[in-house]
């Protein structure tokens, strides 16, 4: 089966394993969510996957062959990345960061083409960044630059698409236009999403980490039970089925956190 | 983006012309070219002109190219490690290289070693002591992970001070004032030494380095998404800051070894330039040599002529120009570097 494949993969630094022995399938075309408190190791996969860390365990494998043997301009021409530096140090335009999307597919200092520039456009107009192109990139909000690195991603033209947490700092429209992206592209992608109903709704499968492991992993309606959540994130919620699409839902309600008998209580 | 390259070639060629004719002793430009191509083609010069032919030929030409050479390279260097860092206060002397070649250059001529290097010797000791330096700062910021931008930073201020600390020793210990005065020197810059012996290997270094950084361009463009975003689209930020680090360690050691630290060009031309041209490296590197050549040509020019025949510490004037230009052109333009 094509597509994104971990095979075992363990992450040990300094002497603290941070991902153990995960195996998990990202087949080809879907959209798979990794869910799981702080510290329980998504981030740290998805760096394996964009090449800022090498597994201590297993591999990560693309169609097959294992990333370790791909040189970082190989694999940048086919994984693009969101990653979670959300800063630029200098005063790029819109344009030009997003034109830095296609360093991978171009030798050295080798000036865009007119095939580069339509892709950069195309990008910048599917994230709703095609009117700031000429802004500075220091000079928008978090959610406007959020989206300005999206399309960076979108226009390295890549197979597999890894996010970090992209609907940070985005509002409530450009979130649901960026998971319909995701959802429409046809992608292969692989997202670290914190809000459980958003990665219920965008993703075809979910992994479930916690403290390095996968404990769970499958389509959200199978995944996101109550037992799970609990279990997992140590929350207590209702689950829903939403009334046209049957995608689960978490309903929150404080009261059910307070344990405690002098707590309110609904 | 060519016309503005063109025209400030065509300033810094007219700059070097008129600084060569400026000077205790005014030769018109048209002389200085006669002159010049005498020298290159092996001319005829009149016998009662060979006093006036000297001076262009002998000491001034060499000088205001030196000061040329510096100027682009100090500024060439500035970007890169301003780029490589990360960070907007950094300048060439960041890995604590000017205080390193002051130590280098006065334990040489304080001790007499490298004796054998005869006219050279302080040099020598001044490029040593840079590179010693960088090299120090280097080990001395590494860590399992590569090099932490920040870390290297303050591993260089903190270095500083202690060179610092070894020259204040060295003078205090000193038989005469002319350790004193050397220690000035290699601190504040100057072209004073110039001489056609010393042009041509800092010329040759820092127009390779010239060549290679720009190669580099949208590497630097891509360094400043992070270290990680670097990665995930095929530039390894460790290995480019790597090489790109030794590479500009050793041309800021051929400049401090022929004309002292001079501050301040490395530290503004580059942000004046992203304020005029924008941050994409491609352009910066061709635009900030250009703008750092024709700046140190009159600043050296103003030094050797306003209070002749002493002259101004070249870093004063830098200063002095400078300050006021990158103020008014940041406040401007609503110039950003890595937030607000």
């Amino acid at each position: 089966m094509p597509g994104l494949r971990f095979d075992d993969l363990s992450v040990t630094v300094d002497h603290h394993t941070i991902v153990r022995e995960l195996r998990l399938d990202v087949p080809d075309g879907a959209v798979v969510g990794l869910v799981g408190p702080n510290g329980s190791g998504k981030s740290t996969v998805l760096r394996c996957v964009y090449r800022a860390l090498a597994p201590s365990g297993g591999a990560v494998l693309l169609d097959s062959s294992d990333l370790a043997t791909m040189s970082l301009r190989d694999s940048a021409r086919r994984i693009a990345a969101l990653t979670q530096e959300n800063s630029v140090d200098l005063d790029f335009t819109v344009a030009e960061v997003v034109a830095l999307g296609r360093t991978p597919h171009l030798a050295g200092n080798q000036p865009l083409g007119p095939r580069d520039r339509a892709l950069c456009d195309e990008a910048m107009a599917r994230l709703d960044v095609l009117h700031l192109a000429e802004r500075s990139v220091l000079s928008l909000s978090g959610g406007e630059r959020q989206r300005v690195l999206i399309a960076r991603a979108l226009a390295q033209e890549p197979e597999v698409l890894v996010l970090d947490e992209p609907t940070n700092h985005l509002d409530l429209r450009h979130q649901v236009e960026l998971l319909s992206l995701l959802r429409g592209a046809g992608r292969t992608a692989l997202v670290v999403v914190h809000d459980l109903n958003l990665a219920a709704i965008a993703c075809d499968r979910l992994g479930v980490l916690s403290g390095g492991a996968l404990v769970a992993s499958g389509p959200p309606a199978h995944v996101l039970t109550p037992e799970l959540v609990r279990a997992v994130f140590g929350v207590a919620m209702t689950v829903v089925h939403h009334p046209e699409t049957g995608v689960p839902q978490l309903l929150h309600s404080l009261s059910t956190m307070e344990e405690s008998p002098d707590g309110p209580r609904s | 983006m060519r016309a503005l390259a063109i025209a400030l070639s065509v300033v810094l060629l007219a700059s070097v012309l008129v600084a060569i004719g400026l000077g205790p002793a005014v030769i018109a430009p048209v002389e200085t070219v006669r002159y010049l191509w005498a020298a290159v083609s092996g001319g005829e010069i009149g016998p009662d002109e060979v006093t006036r032919y000297q001076i262009v030929w002998q000491i001034r030409t060499p000088r205001v190219l030196l000061a040329a050479v510096v100027g682009a390279g100090l500024a060439a260097v500035g970007v890169v490690v301003q780029a490589l860092v990360r960070n907007a206060l950094a300048d060439p002397f960041i890995l604590g290289v000017s205080s390193g070649a002051s130590v280098g250059a006065v334990a040489v001529g304080v001790s007499g070693g490298l004796a054998g290097l005869g006219i050279y010797a302080v040099s020598a000791g001044a490029f040593a002591g840079a590179l010693g330096a960088s090299a120090l700062v280097y080990v001395a910021s590494r860590s399992a992970a590569g090099i932490m931008p920040l870390r290297l930073v303050l591993t260089g201020v903190a270095m500083a001070f202690g060179f610092q600390a070894v020259l204040s020793v060295i003078i205090y210990f000193a038989p005469d004032s002319e350790a004193t005065s050397a220690v000035l020197f290699w601190t504040m810059g100057g072209f004073g030494a110039a001489t056609w012996g010393a042009l041509p290997v800092v010329a040759v270094v820092v127009l390779v380095a010239l060549a290679v950084v720009r190669r580099y361009s949208r590497a630097l463009d891509v360094l400043s998404l992070g270290d990680e975003t670097a990665g995930s689209l095929g530039v390894d930020a460790a290995v480019v800051r790597r090489g790109l680090f030794v590479l500009t360690a050793v041309a800021t050691g051929a400049m401090v070894a022929v004309s002292g630290a001079i501050g301040f060009v490395g530290l503004v031309v580059p942000h004046v330039v992203r304020i005029l041209v924008g941050a994409g490296h491609a352009r910066v590197l061709v635009v900030a040599p250009l703008v750092g050549a024709v700046l140190m040509v009159w600043v050296d020019l103003v030094s050797r002529t306003v209070v002749a025949p002493r002259e101004l510490p070249l870093g004063a004037i830098t200063a002095l120009v400078g300050v006021p230009v990158f103020v008014v052109l940041m406040r401007r333009r609503g110039y950003l570097f890595g937030g607000r």
